[in-house]
């Protein structure tokens, strides 16, 4: 870069002048954004009447925090950053990084490590101890794993914008719980059957959606949902509305072992073994693994697929695929319904992990937090998505553990309260740092002569 | 028929107010063709606004005028909402412009976790209920209106008819309409459109703002997750009336406040929503591009 000045010390001058000036608007906005909502709370006093408490000690902290990170930011964060990309641009000219062993074999590792998860954290913390991490971290984690991935076929291969994947999850979650309270029907054949119905339920909802694009069929979606959530809440005879369905029979080993305390074939007396609770978690634990890894093998084997290609070749340009005559009316209602299924399986998984749904557990932030775990991992990248599923969902899950945090901030402070806080500041962060995705590059399926990664920035919709 | 006019006047009070907020939505889309999520909780800050400035008026002054307070109210949400979305707009909207379609998405919804939760965190979880301000009722033959469902309207006409004039008849709207365009050329023949979508977003937060306080003053309550449902409510009423579309989203508006109330009233007071919704997917199967929206032309 030619800048006039020529003398460092000249330049690191202006710099600071720069920042400070910056620093000093950073600190009059945030003063003025904080002050009303910062500055001042209103709280209810014993009359009930809304009273005023000020706070001005905390906005002051919360405005110099402002102006000190506004100072760094102009004054060491970009320069180094820009310093960063001129090197990297004049540096490393089509030089190839090879890949080291962890990277080459993330896959077979990460399998190994999720199989032996279990009986470490077993024998690190003890039956009861263990039920927490497998519980909370482990099962929670691959559910959105799963749903993540499902959603990622909708998304993400055939590229439609699906804001109310939530439904087919409540779709599915809810076929388990009815159909094996009024039935009695085990979770073995409901499982297949929820994915079925939530296929179902997917073609019903995509078919008059087929004509619109975009962000048309986004919020068509997203009133699907809440149209599926509101029915859930108001059909009480069947639903039992907002108190939802509990006492839902729990999964069994297919039928030989089951984790009823009362049954005679409970699966610690057959062994001998001490009743725990936590044998049901660890069993739940590897059935959600077999099933993510289902919907994995699936979305790989259907990308290399006549019509995993033509969601991809749909994603890209539909009037391109119209010409070349791929059917779109089958091509998206076959990605609708593949992402349902998926949804589906998940829904039923979850019924039988809480033994209770509600409409609670359905809203549109589900949707949401679902979306944004496939778009921050990189559209189209299975890896990429588990990685921002297990940042994201096991992040705020961490949060709930940082109780040492009262002890800086007093007894009063509950770090809980701002899990949903840092998840939605954690996902603006990352998407204006990282706009691709945490994996950003490509592997196509279908190449010439030889298979070359491509940046997702030549895609069109960054995934493939 | 006292009934399903009375029903009807209601519809229109709760439709200017989905209709004020479904122009910012679809102002913002119409210039940089995104979602913004974080609109609703825009708006549910306007409201906070008004809510915390109603508060500080009467603990300085024993007794206020409603007239004064009303507006003070409204002039301290307008500065504050467009505070506020300028600077996400600036920080969390603007790096991404040029991206692909769905980071911008992503953002707003990331934004709009984070706007409902700081409320949450910083005012409490808990409903903030306000006195009345505005009781009078007035009696039309049979028909009972009251000051503030007035008060409402006339205040989106006088607002409706100043962004139609701001739209259409100055230099700012020609540079707007002209951005939403082809951003490239508006640049190139000397607009300055990173201004004018900051401005575009000022604008949005302002109209926002006004229907927070309104919603305020009519309901008398206000609470974090307000941002929400009718966040979502007016994207419909935008999307509904063609996005992009000014009268399209007013007109939205009004239908959505219209069906909601009608539908209470004569079905089931439940299934209003899911009515709502029903007619926003059954009007787009059949349009696809909303009540007055253009079609969209694609060329090859």
């Amino acid at each position: 870069m030619t800048v006039s000045s020529t003398n460092p010390a000249d330049k690191q001058q202006g710099l600071v002048a720069r920042g400070l000036r910056e620093a000093f608007f950073a600190g009059l906005i945030s003063l003025g954004m904080f002050s009303l909502y910062i500055g001042l709370k209103t709280d209810q006093n014993m009359r009930n009447e809304l009273v005023l408490v000020t706070r001005w000690g905390l906005l002051a902290t919360l405005v110099i925090l402002a102006m000190i990170g506004r100072f760094l930011m102009i004054v060491v964060v970009q320069p180094r950053l820009a310093a960063r990309k001129s090197a990297k641009a004049t540096a490393a000219h089509g030089q190839a990084e090879v890949p080291g062993f962890v990277a080459r074999n993330l896959t077979a590792i990460a399998v190994v490590a999720l199989l032996l998860f279990p009986p470490v954290i077993v024998s690190l913390f003890g039956m009861q101890g263990s039920l927490k991490w497998i519980d909370n971290f482990g099962i929670q984690i691959l559910i959105y794993v799963m749903l993540a991935w499902g959603l990622n076929i909708v998304v993400g291969l055939a590229g439609l914008l699906d804001l109310g994947y939530v439904a087919f999850y409540a779709v599915g979650a809810y076929s388990y719980a009815l159909l094996s309270t009024y039935f009695g029907l085990s979770f073995w054949v409901l499982l297949p059957m929820a994915g079925i119905l939530a296929a179902f339920w997917g073609v019903i909802l995509g078919f008059p959606v087929l004509r619109l694009r975009g962000d048309y069929l986004a919020v068509v979606t997203l009133a699907f949902g809440e149209i599926i959530r509101l029915v859930l809440i108001n059909w009480v005879e069947v639903t039992k509305g907002t108190f939802g369905v509990s006492g839902i029979a729990k999964a069994s080993v297919f039928g030989i072992w089951s984790f009823d305390v009362s049954a005679p074939n409970n699966f610690a007396k057959a062994f001998d073994l001490p009743m725990s609770s936590a044998y049901y978690k660890i069993f739940l634990f590897y059935v959600i693994l077999a099933l993510c890894a289902v919907t994995a093998y699936v979305s790989i084997r259907l990308r290399s697929m006549p019509i995993g290609r033509a969601w991809e070749a749909l994603r890209e340009d539909e009037i391109a695929c119209r010409s070349l005559g791929i059917n779109t009316v089958t091509t998206k209602l076959t990605a609708f319904a593949t992402g349902a299924m998926f949804g589906g399986f998940a829904g039923a998984f979850f019924g039988a992990r809480q033994g209770f749904v509600s409409p609670e557990s359905f809203v549109f932030l589900e949707s949401a937090v679902i979306l944004a775990i496939v778009v921050l991992g990189g559209m189209g990248s299975l890896v990429g998505i588990a990685i921002a599923a297990v940042v994201m969902v096991g992040g705020t899950e961490l949060l709930r553990e940082l109780t040492f945090l009262k002890a800086i901030f007093g007894p009063d402070f509950t770090p809980e309260l701002y899990r949903m806080l840092i998840f939605g500041l954690a996902m603006v962060t990352v998407m204006v740092l990282k706009p691709r995705g945490f994996v950003g590059s490509r592997q196509p399926t279908a190449f010439l002569h030889e298979r070359k990664a491509v940046s997702g920035s030549f895609t069109k919709e960054g995934h493939g | 028929m006292e009934y399903f006019i009375q029903q009807t006047v209601n519809g229109i009070t709760l439709g200017s107010i989905y209709g004020m907020i479904a122009i910012g939505y679809t102002m913002v889309y119409g210039i940089i063709g995104m979602i913004n999520f974080a609109h609703g909780d825009i708006f549910m800050l306007g409201a906070f606004a008004a809510l915390i400035t109603f508060l500080i008026l009467t603990a300085i002054f024993t007794s206020v005028t409603v007239v004064v307070a009303l507006i003070v109210m409204m002039a301290v949400a307008i500065l504050m909402a467009s505070l506020w979305n300028w600077t996400i707009e600036r920080i969390a909207y603007r790096p991404l412009r040029g991206s692909f379609r769905l980071a911008p998405l992503i953002t707003a919804i990331g934004m709009s976790i984070v706007l409902s939760n700081f409320i949450q965190v910083t005012q409490g979880p808990r409903n903030k209920p306000i006195p009345q301000l505005v009781s009078q009722v007035y009696d039309v033959y049979g028909i009972s209106i009251s000051l503030k469902q007035i008060l409402i309207v006339v205040i989106t006409v006088v607002m409706m008819t100043a962004f139609w004039y701001l739209v259409n008849r100055t230099s700012l709207g020609r540079a707007q309409r002209a951005t939403e365009q082809d951003r490239k050329m508006a640049a190139l023949l000397g607009i300055d459109v990173d201004r004018t979508i900051s401005i575009t977003f000022i604008m949005g937060a302002a109209l926002a703002a006004v229907a927070g306080t309104m919603y305020l003053m009519y309901y008398g309550v206000a609470v974090f997750s307000d941002g929400f449902t009718p966040g979502v409510k007016a994207f419909t009423a935008a999307v509904l009336g063609g996005i992009g579309s000014l009268p399209g989203a007013l007109l939205g508006g009004l239908l959505i406040g219209l069906i909601e109330s009608l539908w209470s009233a004569y079905f089931s007071i439940d299934y209003k929503d899911v009515a709502t919704f029903s007619i926003l997917a059954i009007v787009l199967i059949f349009k696809p591009s909303g009540i007055l929206g253009r079609p969209e032309i694609e060329k090859v």
